[in-house]
């Protein structure tokens, strides 16, 4: 697992795609998101390199750009995906602890993150927090409902919807 | 009757624009039999396009009456359909037979009004809503060598699930 993170610009994705694919490196499964104005990446990557020799790839295009690389060997593979069967949709006034607060209560119903995704809105002295976490629950949506009912006393804006994935 | 092969992308032939049936023959009758087994043969699927068993006329099959608690109109056979209306917006997510292993989100109209000739021929109209009409859209689809894949959104989208035009 390759994870890069620095300051962010146009044609990140590209140098280090390139370097990797010249390498002969396989990509497998990514996510990219730009935090903060940071641009931060988590790719697969398939290879009979070691770590360090990753590291090599992309070290002159990392160097170039002042982006930080970190390599993991994992044992992930392919086609390990596990379907969500929940959505949870959160929006409230930021304050701190608001994530801790909702997971912490989605852990304890059994649910299991499986993609998270929040950001910070509204304007710099009124900012607004707001995520949007798929997973699956064993049990279904009703004991999302009971266990997330504290935290909508608290003031937090909590939607929960089924993911009912069509096949066809 | 037999349970038919399922293409499966990156066929090119999933792309291909399927042509009208015209004659309800005795040929179709036997396709209609293996299709419709080939459709209850594969769990937890809704829908099939004859396309996507490698036959390119119009015809269409949904049913999601297994989903407990939504709408429906049972059994839909579809031939030479056509979506005559169209309401609402909502995203949701969708996998494929054709597309192992990958599922993800797409927008479609929350309700609608199709046009579609039987087995018989004979033309018969269908109001469906929520799920069977996403159901029936991602079918109508295939028709048209589209998949789902043709029209992903990315999970920002999320916040758009209803919007009334
Ligand atoms: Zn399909």
């Amino acid at each position: 697992m390759l994870t890069v993170v620095g300051q962010d610009r146009p044609g990140i994705v590209a140098g280090l795609t390139d370097a990797l694919y010249r390498g002969g490196v396989n990509l497998g499964e990514a996510s990219m998101a730009r935090l903060g104005g940071n641009f931060t990446i988590m790719l697969m990557v398939e290879s009979d390199a070691a770590a360090e020799d990753l590291q090599r790839l992309i070290g002159p295009f990392a160097a170039a750009h002042s982006l930080r690389v970190h390599a993991d060997p994992i044992e992930g593979r392919l086609h390990e995906h596990v379907e969500p069967n929940a959505r949870i949709a959160v929006h409230g006034a930021d304050r701190p602890g608001i994530v801790a607060q909702v997971t912490q209560a989605l852990a304890a119903a059994g649910f299991n993150i499986l993609d998270l995704d929040s950001g910070v809105g509204g304007t710099a002295d009124r900012p607004i927090y707001v995520m949007t976490i798929d997973g699956h629950v064993p049990g279904g949506t009703e004991a999302l409902e009971r266990a997330l009912a504290p935290v909508r006393r608290s003031g937090i804006e909590v939607r929960i919807e089924p993911i009912d994935t069509l096949v066809g | 009757m037999a349970v038919l092969d399922v293409l499966v992308y990156p066929d090119v032939r999933l792309k291909k624009v399927s042509i009208a049936v015209t004659s309800f023959d005795e040929a179709l009758r036997r396709f209609l039999a293996d299709f419709d087994e080939t459709l209850h043969a594969m769990p937890g699927c809704v829908g099939l396009a004859a396309p996507q068993v490698n036959y390119f006329h119009r015809i269409a099959l949904v049913d999601v009456s297994g989903k407990p608690g939504i709408p429906h109109n049972g059994r839909l056979l579809l031939i030479n359909p056509e979506i005559t209306e169209r309401e609402g917006e909502a995203v949701g997510r969708e996998g494929c037979l054709s597309v192992p292993d990958y599922t993800g989100n797409v927008v479609r109209a929350t309700r609608i009004r199709v046009r579609a000739q039987d087995a018989d021929g004979i033309y018969r109209e269908y109001a469906c809503e929520g799920y069977e009409a996403r159901a029936v859209q991602h079918e109508l689809d295939h028709l048209d060598g589209l998949l789902f894949l043709d029209r992903l959104v990315s999970r920002r989208d999320l916040f758009r699930r209803k919007v009334y035009r």
